[in-house]
Protein backbone atom coordinates (compact mmCIF):
# COMPACT_ATOMS: atom_id res chain seq x y z
CA UNK A 1 0.00 0.00 0.00
CA UNK A 2 1.83 3.34 -1.43
CA UNK A 3 -1.19 5.48 0.47
CA UNK A 4 0.27 8.04 2.59
CA UNK A 5 -1.95 11.26 2.49
CA UNK A 6 -0.74 14.20 4.14
CA UNK A 7 -3.31 14.39 7.27
CA UNK A 8 -2.78 18.00 7.84
CA UNK A 9 -3.72 19.11 4.02
CA UNK A 10 -5.23 22.07 4.53
CA UNK A 11 -9.21 21.93 2.42
CA UNK A 12 -8.80 23.99 0.58
CA UNK A 13 -5.42 22.93 -1.06
CA UNK A 14 -6.97 19.19 -1.48
CA UNK A 15 -9.77 20.86 -3.13
CA UNK A 16 -7.79 23.14 -4.98
CA UNK A 17 -5.44 20.10 -6.27
CA UNK A 18 -8.97 18.35 -7.20
CA UNK A 19 -10.21 20.90 -9.43
CA UNK A 20 -6.71 21.46 -11.62
CA UNK A 21 -6.91 17.40 -12.26
CA UNK A 22 -10.22 16.60 -12.28
CA UNK A 23 -12.63 19.18 -13.57
CA UNK A 24 -9.70 21.10 -16.19
CA UNK A 25 -7.46 17.95 -17.28
CA UNK A 26 -10.17 15.06 -16.72
CA UNK A 27 -8.26 13.12 -14.95
CA UNK A 28 -9.46 11.17 -11.96
CA UNK A 29 -8.38 11.72 -8.90
CA UNK A 30 -6.03 8.78 -7.66
CA UNK A 31 -6.63 6.60 -4.55
CA UNK A 32 -4.61 8.91 -2.00
CA UNK A 33 -6.57 12.05 -3.11
CA UNK A 34 -9.47 10.00 -3.04
CA UNK A 35 -8.79 9.46 0.75
CA UNK A 36 -7.94 13.55 1.49
CA UNK A 37 -11.46 13.75 0.01
CA UNK A 38 -13.19 11.30 2.04
CA UNK A 39 -11.46 13.06 4.86
CA UNK A 40 -12.58 16.37 4.59
CA UNK A 41 -14.17 17.98 7.46
CA UNK A 42 -17.82 18.63 7.18
CA UNK A 43 -17.56 22.23 6.37
CA UNK A 44 -15.57 22.04 3.30
CA UNK A 45 -18.80 19.54 2.39
CA UNK A 46 -20.49 22.34 0.40
CA UNK A 47 -17.36 22.98 -1.76
CA UNK A 48 -16.95 19.57 -2.42
CA UNK A 49 -20.30 18.81 -3.75
CA UNK A 50 -19.77 21.80 -6.03
CA UNK A 51 -16.70 20.97 -7.26
CA UNK A 52 -18.15 17.29 -8.18
CA UNK A 53 -21.15 19.14 -9.81
CA UNK A 54 -19.10 21.25 -12.13
CA UNK A 55 -17.23 18.10 -12.65
CA UNK A 56 -20.00 15.91 -13.88
CA UNK A 57 -21.47 19.41 -15.71
CA UNK A 58 -18.45 19.99 -17.59
CA UNK A 59 -17.62 16.26 -18.76
CA UNK A 60 -21.43 14.43 -18.51
CA UNK A 61 -23.94 17.07 -19.01
CA UNK A 62 -27.04 18.16 -17.56
CA UNK A 63 -29.17 15.56 -18.59
CA UNK A 64 -29.78 12.63 -15.70
CA UNK A 65 -29.79 8.91 -17.19
CA UNK A 66 -33.35 7.02 -15.41
CA UNK A 67 -33.52 3.14 -15.18
CA UNK A 68 -35.78 0.98 -13.84
CA UNK A 69 -35.21 -2.52 -11.91
CA UNK A 70 -37.06 -5.25 -11.54
CA UNK A 71 -36.30 -8.47 -10.16
CA UNK A 72 -37.38 -11.57 -12.79
CA UNK A 73 -36.08 -14.26 -10.06
CA UNK A 74 -35.91 -13.20 -6.55
CA UNK A 75 -34.39 -14.82 -3.07
CA UNK A 76 -32.77 -18.34 -2.80
CA UNK A 77 -29.67 -17.48 -4.02
CA UNK A 78 -26.74 -19.52 -3.42
CA UNK A 79 -23.83 -17.04 -2.63
CA UNK A 80 -23.27 -15.53 0.77
CA UNK A 81 -23.55 -11.83 0.05
CA UNK A 82 -23.47 -10.38 3.83
CA UNK A 83 -25.30 -7.57 2.49
CA UNK A 84 -27.86 -9.53 0.87
CA UNK A 85 -32.00 -10.67 1.60
CA UNK A 86 -32.16 -12.61 -1.31
CA UNK A 87 -29.45 -15.23 -0.12
CA UNK A 88 -30.69 -18.97 0.37
CA UNK A 89 -28.04 -18.83 3.17
CA UNK A 90 -29.74 -16.71 5.61
CA UNK A 91 -32.40 -16.47 7.69
CA UNK A 92 -34.45 -14.10 5.71
CA UNK A 93 -38.11 -13.27 5.05
CA UNK A 94 -37.30 -13.20 1.46
CA UNK A 95 -39.69 -15.71 -0.28
CA UNK A 96 -38.00 -17.57 -3.66
CA UNK A 97 -40.02 -16.30 -6.21
CA UNK A 98 -40.21 -15.98 -10.32
CA UNK A 99 -42.56 -13.39 -11.99
CA UNK A 100 -43.48 -14.08 -15.60
CA UNK A 101 -43.18 -13.08 -18.76
CA UNK A 102 -46.26 -10.89 -19.54
CA UNK A 103 -45.58 -9.18 -15.74
CA UNK A 104 -42.64 -8.43 -17.25
CA UNK A 105 -43.06 -6.76 -20.01
CA UNK A 106 -45.97 -4.75 -18.44
CA UNK A 107 -43.30 -3.18 -15.81
CA UNK A 108 -41.30 -2.69 -19.07
CA UNK A 109 -43.93 -0.42 -20.51
CA UNK A 110 -44.70 1.05 -16.88
CA UNK A 111 -41.27 2.41 -16.70
CA UNK A 112 -41.20 3.72 -20.18
CA UNK A 113 -43.71 5.65 -19.63
CA UNK A 114 -42.07 7.25 -16.83
CA UNK A 115 -39.22 9.04 -19.60
CA UNK A 116 -36.66 5.82 -18.09
CA UNK A 117 -34.24 4.81 -20.89
CA UNK A 118 -32.85 1.28 -19.60
CA UNK A 119 -34.85 -1.28 -17.99
CA UNK A 120 -32.52 -3.85 -15.85
CA UNK A 121 -33.81 -7.15 -15.70
CA UNK A 122 -31.68 -8.80 -12.53
CA UNK A 123 -31.80 -12.69 -11.38
CA UNK A 124 -30.65 -13.51 -7.78
CA UNK A 125 -28.48 -16.31 -8.95
CA UNK A 126 -24.72 -17.07 -9.29
CA UNK A 127 -24.64 -17.36 -12.96
CA UNK A 128 -27.77 -17.97 -15.21
CA UNK A 129 -28.77 -21.76 -16.24
CA UNK A 130 -29.81 -22.54 -19.81
CA UNK A 131 -33.34 -22.09 -18.45
CA UNK A 132 -33.19 -18.68 -16.79
CA UNK A 133 -31.23 -17.93 -20.52
CA UNK A 134 -34.20 -18.71 -22.26
CA UNK A 135 -36.65 -16.64 -20.40
CA UNK A 136 -33.88 -14.08 -20.77
CA UNK A 137 -34.14 -14.20 -24.85
CA UNK A 138 -38.26 -14.55 -24.21
CA UNK A 139 -38.37 -11.37 -22.25
CA UNK A 140 -35.74 -9.60 -24.61
CA UNK A 141 -37.45 -10.19 -27.41
CA UNK A 142 -41.32 -9.56 -25.83
CA UNK A 143 -39.70 -6.00 -24.47
CA UNK A 144 -38.31 -4.91 -27.87
CA UNK A 145 -41.62 -5.77 -29.40
CA UNK A 146 -44.00 -3.50 -27.02
CA UNK A 147 -41.92 -1.18 -25.24
CA UNK A 148 -39.09 1.51 -26.39
CA UNK A 149 -36.36 1.17 -24.16
CA UNK A 150 -32.81 -0.54 -23.12
CA UNK A 151 -32.71 -3.74 -21.86
CA UNK A 152 -29.83 -4.49 -19.42
CA UNK A 153 -30.06 -7.52 -17.41
CA UNK A 154 -27.86 -8.33 -14.16
CA UNK A 155 -27.81 -12.04 -14.14
CA UNK A 156 -24.30 -12.60 -11.87
CA UNK A 157 -21.67 -14.08 -13.37
CA UNK A 158 -21.03 -15.13 -17.14
CA UNK A 159 -19.70 -18.05 -18.99
CA UNK A 160 -18.20 -16.08 -22.06
CA UNK A 161 -20.56 -18.30 -24.08
CA UNK A 162 -23.26 -16.35 -22.22
CA UNK A 163 -21.44 -13.40 -22.52
CA UNK A 164 -21.65 -13.90 -26.43
CA UNK A 165 -25.12 -14.97 -26.29
CA UNK A 166 -26.16 -11.34 -24.25
CA UNK A 167 -24.66 -9.20 -26.81
CA UNK A 168 -26.57 -11.21 -29.68
CA UNK A 169 -29.48 -10.80 -28.13
CA UNK A 170 -29.23 -6.83 -27.85
CA UNK A 171 -28.61 -6.66 -24.27
CA UNK A 172 -27.80 -2.93 -23.94
CA UNK A 173 -26.09 -3.31 -20.52
CA UNK A 174 -25.04 -5.64 -18.54
CA UNK A 175 -24.89 -4.90 -14.33
CA UNK A 176 -22.05 -6.56 -11.94
CA UNK A 177 -20.81 -4.95 -9.36
CA UNK A 178 -17.60 -5.01 -7.56
CA UNK A 179 -19.67 -4.27 -4.28
CA UNK A 180 -16.57 -3.56 -1.80
CA UNK A 181 -13.08 -2.94 -2.09
CA UNK A 182 -11.21 -6.04 -3.16
CA UNK A 183 -9.35 -5.68 0.37
CA UNK A 184 -12.59 -6.10 2.15
CA UNK A 185 -14.38 -8.22 -0.35
CA UNK A 186 -13.43 -11.53 1.70
CA UNK A 187 -14.95 -10.14 4.75
CA UNK A 188 -18.81 -9.65 2.27
CA UNK A 189 -18.51 -12.80 0.31
CA UNK A 190 -16.99 -16.47 0.72
CA UNK A 191 -19.11 -18.24 -2.00
CA UNK A 192 -17.18 -16.39 -4.90
CA UNK A 193 -14.07 -14.10 -5.23
CA UNK A 194 -13.70 -10.72 -6.38
CA UNK A 195 -11.44 -11.84 -9.30
CA UNK A 196 -14.57 -13.55 -10.82
CA UNK A 197 -16.47 -10.62 -10.78
CA UNK A 198 -13.53 -8.92 -12.47
CA UNK A 199 -13.68 -11.63 -15.13
CA UNK A 200 -17.29 -11.32 -15.98
CA UNK A 201 -17.07 -7.65 -16.20
CA UNK A 202 -14.21 -7.70 -18.26
CA UNK A 203 -16.09 -10.05 -20.23
CA UNK A 204 -18.70 -7.51 -21.45
CA UNK A 205 -16.76 -4.99 -21.79
CA UNK A 206 -14.69 -6.70 -24.65
CA UNK A 207 -18.25 -8.45 -25.62
CA UNK A 208 -19.18 -4.62 -26.69
CA UNK A 209 -22.17 -4.45 -23.75
CA UNK A 210 -21.91 -1.36 -21.76
CA UNK A 211 -20.75 -2.40 -18.55
CA UNK A 212 -22.45 -1.25 -14.89
CA UNK A 213 -20.07 -1.93 -12.10
CA UNK A 214 -21.66 -0.55 -8.63
CA UNK A 215 -20.63 -0.30 -5.65
CA UNK A 216 -22.28 -0.74 -1.90
CA UNK A 217 -21.02 1.67 0.89
CA UNK A 218 -21.35 1.40 4.89
CA UNK A 219 -20.35 -1.60 5.10
CA UNK A 220 -17.65 -1.99 7.49
CA UNK A 221 -15.30 -0.81 5.31
CA UNK A 222 -12.40 1.86 6.00
CA UNK A 223 -12.27 5.28 4.37
CA UNK A 224 -9.43 3.79 2.65
CA UNK A 225 -11.26 1.17 1.50
CA UNK A 226 -13.59 3.13 -0.18
CA UNK A 227 -11.25 5.13 -1.60
CA UNK A 228 -9.90 1.88 -2.98
CA UNK A 229 -13.08 0.83 -3.99
CA UNK A 230 -13.36 3.93 -6.03
CA UNK A 231 -10.07 3.60 -7.71
CA UNK A 232 -10.40 -0.05 -8.10
CA UNK A 233 -13.95 0.95 -10.28
CA UNK A 234 -12.42 4.07 -11.91
CA UNK A 235 -9.68 1.28 -13.10
CA UNK A 236 -12.25 -0.77 -14.53
CA UNK A 237 -13.56 1.35 -16.23
CA UNK A 238 -17.29 1.34 -16.21
CA UNK A 239 -19.93 2.78 -18.39
CA UNK A 240 -21.71 3.40 -15.26
CA UNK A 241 -21.69 2.75 -11.36
CA UNK A 242 -24.18 2.62 -9.25
CA UNK A 243 -23.41 3.89 -5.70
CA UNK A 244 -25.83 1.89 -3.03
CA UNK A 245 -25.99 2.42 0.62
CA UNK A 246 -26.32 -0.49 2.81
CA UNK A 247 -29.89 -0.97 4.50
CA UNK A 248 -29.16 -3.56 6.10
CA UNK A 249 -31.54 -6.42 5.93
CA UNK A 250 -33.11 -8.65 8.16
CA UNK A 251 -31.76 -12.12 8.74
CA UNK A 252 -28.29 -11.15 7.22
CA UNK A 253 -24.79 -10.75 8.83
CA UNK A 254 -25.17 -6.75 8.06
CA UNK A 255 -28.35 -6.93 10.00
CA UNK A 256 -27.36 -4.72 12.69
CA UNK A 257 -24.78 -2.89 11.21
CA UNK A 258 -26.08 0.99 11.34
CA UNK A 259 -26.57 3.26 9.17
CA UNK A 260 -24.02 5.22 7.51
CA UNK A 261 -23.61 8.73 8.37
CA UNK A 262 -25.61 10.88 5.91
CA UNK A 263 -22.82 13.30 5.42
CA UNK A 264 -19.90 10.54 4.54
CA UNK A 265 -22.56 9.41 1.40
CA UNK A 266 -22.28 12.80 -0.01
CA UNK A 267 -18.57 12.90 0.56
CA UNK A 268 -18.38 9.51 -0.97
CA UNK A 269 -20.77 10.55 -3.98
CA UNK A 270 -18.27 13.58 -4.36
CA UNK A 271 -15.20 11.01 -4.12
CA UNK A 272 -16.58 8.48 -6.69
CA UNK A 273 -17.15 11.37 -9.27
CA UNK A 274 -13.86 13.09 -8.80
CA UNK A 275 -12.36 9.51 -8.94
CA UNK A 276 -14.53 8.90 -12.36
CA UNK A 277 -15.39 12.49 -13.70
CA UNK A 278 -17.31 10.90 -16.85
CA UNK A 279 -18.66 7.74 -15.68
CA UNK A 280 -22.59 7.75 -14.93
CA UNK A 281 -23.27 7.66 -11.47
CA UNK A 282 -26.45 6.77 -10.55
CA UNK A 283 -28.38 6.78 -7.24
CA UNK A 284 -28.73 3.11 -6.29
CA UNK A 285 -30.98 1.09 -3.24
CA UNK A 286 -30.52 2.66 0.16
CA UNK A 287 -30.83 6.65 -0.03
CA UNK A 288 -34.11 7.28 0.77
CA UNK A 289 -32.62 6.15 4.67
CA UNK A 290 -29.16 7.22 4.33
CA UNK A 291 -29.84 10.83 2.83
CA UNK A 292 -33.44 11.09 2.92
CA UNK A 293 -35.19 13.67 0.43
CA UNK A 294 -32.76 16.36 1.16
CA UNK A 295 -29.63 14.55 0.94
CA UNK A 296 -31.01 13.23 -2.27
CA UNK A 297 -31.27 16.16 -3.64
CA UNK A 298 -27.90 17.65 -2.57
CA UNK A 299 -26.43 14.17 -4.24
CA UNK A 300 -27.96 15.34 -7.60
CA UNK A 301 -26.18 18.87 -7.06
CA UNK A 302 -23.19 16.73 -6.22
CA UNK A 303 -21.84 14.22 -8.45
CA UNK A 304 -25.09 12.34 -9.83
CA UNK A 305 -26.28 12.03 -13.31
CA UNK A 306 -28.42 9.00 -13.52
CA UNK A 307 -31.35 7.53 -10.61
CA UNK A 308 -32.94 4.57 -10.41
CA UNK A 309 -37.34 5.45 -10.59
CA UNK A 310 -39.28 3.73 -8.14
CA UNK A 311 -38.62 0.98 -6.63
CA UNK A 312 -35.77 -1.44 -6.01
CA UNK A 313 -35.53 -5.35 -5.63
CA UNK A 314 -37.16 -6.14 -2.74
CA UNK A 315 -37.25 -2.94 -1.29
CA UNK A 316 -39.20 0.32 -2.22
CA UNK A 317 -38.00 3.73 -3.29
CA UNK A 318 -39.12 7.12 -3.34
CA UNK A 319 -42.14 7.49 -5.77
CA UNK A 320 -41.34 7.68 -9.16
CA UNK A 321 -42.84 11.10 -9.40
CA UNK A 322 -41.13 12.79 -6.33
CA UNK A 323 -37.59 12.19 -8.20
CA UNK A 324 -39.36 13.46 -11.73
CA UNK A 325 -40.48 16.61 -9.96
CA UNK A 326 -37.23 16.57 -8.13
CA UNK A 327 -35.47 16.91 -11.93
CA UNK A 328 -37.32 19.48 -13.54
CA UNK A 329 -37.07 21.54 -10.16
CA UNK A 330 -33.50 21.10 -10.82
CA UNK A 331 -33.83 22.22 -14.26
CA UNK A 332 -32.14 18.72 -14.75
CA UNK A 333 -33.43 16.83 -18.10
CA UNK A 334 -33.88 13.31 -18.80
CA UNK A 335 -31.34 11.73 -21.17
CA UNK A 336 -33.96 10.40 -24.58
CA UNK A 337 -33.72 7.22 -25.25
CA UNK A 338 -32.15 8.09 -28.97
CA UNK A 339 -28.94 9.83 -26.91
CA UNK A 340 -27.79 6.56 -25.57
CA UNK A 341 -28.19 4.17 -28.31
CA UNK B 1 -49.77 -1.78 10.16
CA UNK B 2 -50.33 -4.35 7.74
CA UNK B 3 -54.34 -5.58 7.42
CA UNK B 4 -56.09 -7.75 5.50
CA UNK B 5 -59.31 -9.83 5.32
CA UNK B 6 -59.04 -12.62 7.90
CA UNK B 7 -61.68 -14.49 7.07
CA UNK B 8 -60.54 -14.62 2.94
CA UNK B 9 -60.46 -18.52 3.19
CA UNK B 10 -64.12 -18.39 3.84
CA UNK B 11 -64.82 -15.94 1.28
CA UNK B 12 -65.88 -13.22 4.30
CA UNK B 13 -66.70 -9.83 2.85
CA UNK B 14 -66.48 -8.60 6.18
CA UNK B 15 -63.89 -5.93 5.06
CA UNK B 16 -60.38 -5.08 6.85
CA UNK B 17 -59.79 -6.42 10.49
CA UNK B 18 -56.96 -5.87 12.96
CA UNK B 19 -54.04 -7.71 11.95
CA UNK B 20 -53.03 -10.79 14.25
CA UNK B 21 -49.02 -10.24 13.34
CA UNK B 22 -46.86 -7.83 12.05
CA UNK B 23 -46.14 -7.69 8.34
CA UNK B 24 -42.82 -6.24 9.11
CA UNK B 25 -41.26 -8.89 11.41
CA UNK B 26 -43.94 -11.41 11.64
CA UNK B 27 -44.19 -10.73 15.58
CA UNK B 28 -47.96 -10.74 17.02
CA UNK B 29 -49.35 -7.11 17.29
CA UNK B 30 -51.40 -5.86 19.58
CA UNK B 31 -53.61 -3.40 17.86
CA UNK B 32 -51.06 -0.30 19.39
CA UNK B 33 -52.73 -1.00 22.41
CA UNK B 34 -49.63 -1.70 24.93
CA UNK B 35 -46.44 -0.50 25.52
CA UNK B 36 -44.77 -3.34 23.15
CA UNK B 37 -47.09 -1.57 20.41
CA UNK B 38 -43.62 0.75 20.30
CA UNK B 39 -41.65 -2.00 18.39
CA UNK B 40 -44.11 -2.24 15.63
CA UNK B 41 -44.10 1.42 15.49
CA UNK B 42 -40.53 1.09 14.11
CA UNK B 43 -42.05 -1.73 11.95
CA UNK B 44 -44.28 0.61 10.54
CA UNK B 45 -42.06 2.92 9.26
CA UNK B 46 -40.59 0.29 7.92
CA UNK B 47 -43.42 -0.73 5.75
CA UNK B 48 -42.85 2.84 4.17
CA UNK B 49 -39.91 1.65 2.57
CA UNK B 50 -40.84 -2.25 2.31
CA UNK B 51 -43.74 -4.16 1.36
CA UNK B 52 -44.75 -6.63 4.25
CA UNK B 53 -43.33 -10.26 4.35
CA UNK B 54 -45.70 -11.45 6.42
CA UNK B 55 -49.34 -12.35 6.47
CA UNK B 56 -51.02 -10.31 8.68
CA UNK B 57 -54.13 -12.70 9.67
CA UNK B 58 -51.89 -15.68 9.65
CA UNK B 59 -47.94 -14.88 9.57
CA UNK B 60 -46.95 -17.14 6.56
CA UNK B 61 -44.15 -15.89 4.72
CA UNK B 62 -45.48 -13.98 1.38
CA UNK B 63 -43.98 -14.20 -2.33
CA UNK B 64 -43.61 -10.73 -2.45
CA UNK B 65 -42.78 -8.77 -6.06
CA UNK B 66 -41.74 -5.51 -6.23
CA UNK B 67 -41.90 -3.63 -9.88
CA UNK B 68 -40.36 -0.01 -10.36
CA UNK B 69 -43.88 1.25 -9.73
CA UNK B 70 -45.93 -1.40 -7.55
CA UNK B 71 -45.62 -4.47 -5.68
CA UNK B 72 -48.10 -7.50 -4.64
CA UNK B 73 -47.56 -10.29 -1.46
CA UNK B 74 -49.25 -13.53 -1.83
CA UNK B 75 -49.97 -15.57 1.41
CA UNK B 76 -50.83 -19.51 -0.08
CA UNK B 77 -53.96 -18.81 2.33
CA UNK B 78 -55.12 -15.18 2.78
CA UNK B 79 -54.50 -14.48 -1.16
CA UNK B 80 -52.92 -11.42 -2.40
CA UNK B 81 -52.15 -8.47 -1.02
CA UNK B 82 -51.50 -5.20 -2.74
CA UNK B 83 -51.14 -1.54 -1.88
Amino acid sequence: MTMQPDLQANPNTILETARARVLEQGMGLSESQLVEILRLPDDALPATLQLAHEVRLKHCGEDVEVEGIISIKTGGCPEDCHFCSQSGLFDSPVRGVWLDIPELVKAAKETAATGATEFCIVAAVRGPDIKLMNQIKFAIDRINEEADINIACSLGMLTQRQVDQLAEWGVHRYNHNLETARSYFPEVVTTHTYEERLETCNMVKDAGMELCCGALIGMGETLEQRAELAAQLAALEPHEVPLNFLNPRPGTPLENQGLMDGKDALRAIAAFRLAMPRTVLRYAGGRELTLGDLGTREGLMGGINAVIVGNYLTTLGRPANADLNLLVELNMPIKELQKTL
Amino acid sequence: MNRVSTNATTGGTSGPTAAEFCGHCGESSDGGASATSDVHHTCEELLQLEPPRYCAACRRRMKVQVTPLGWSAECSRHGLLSP
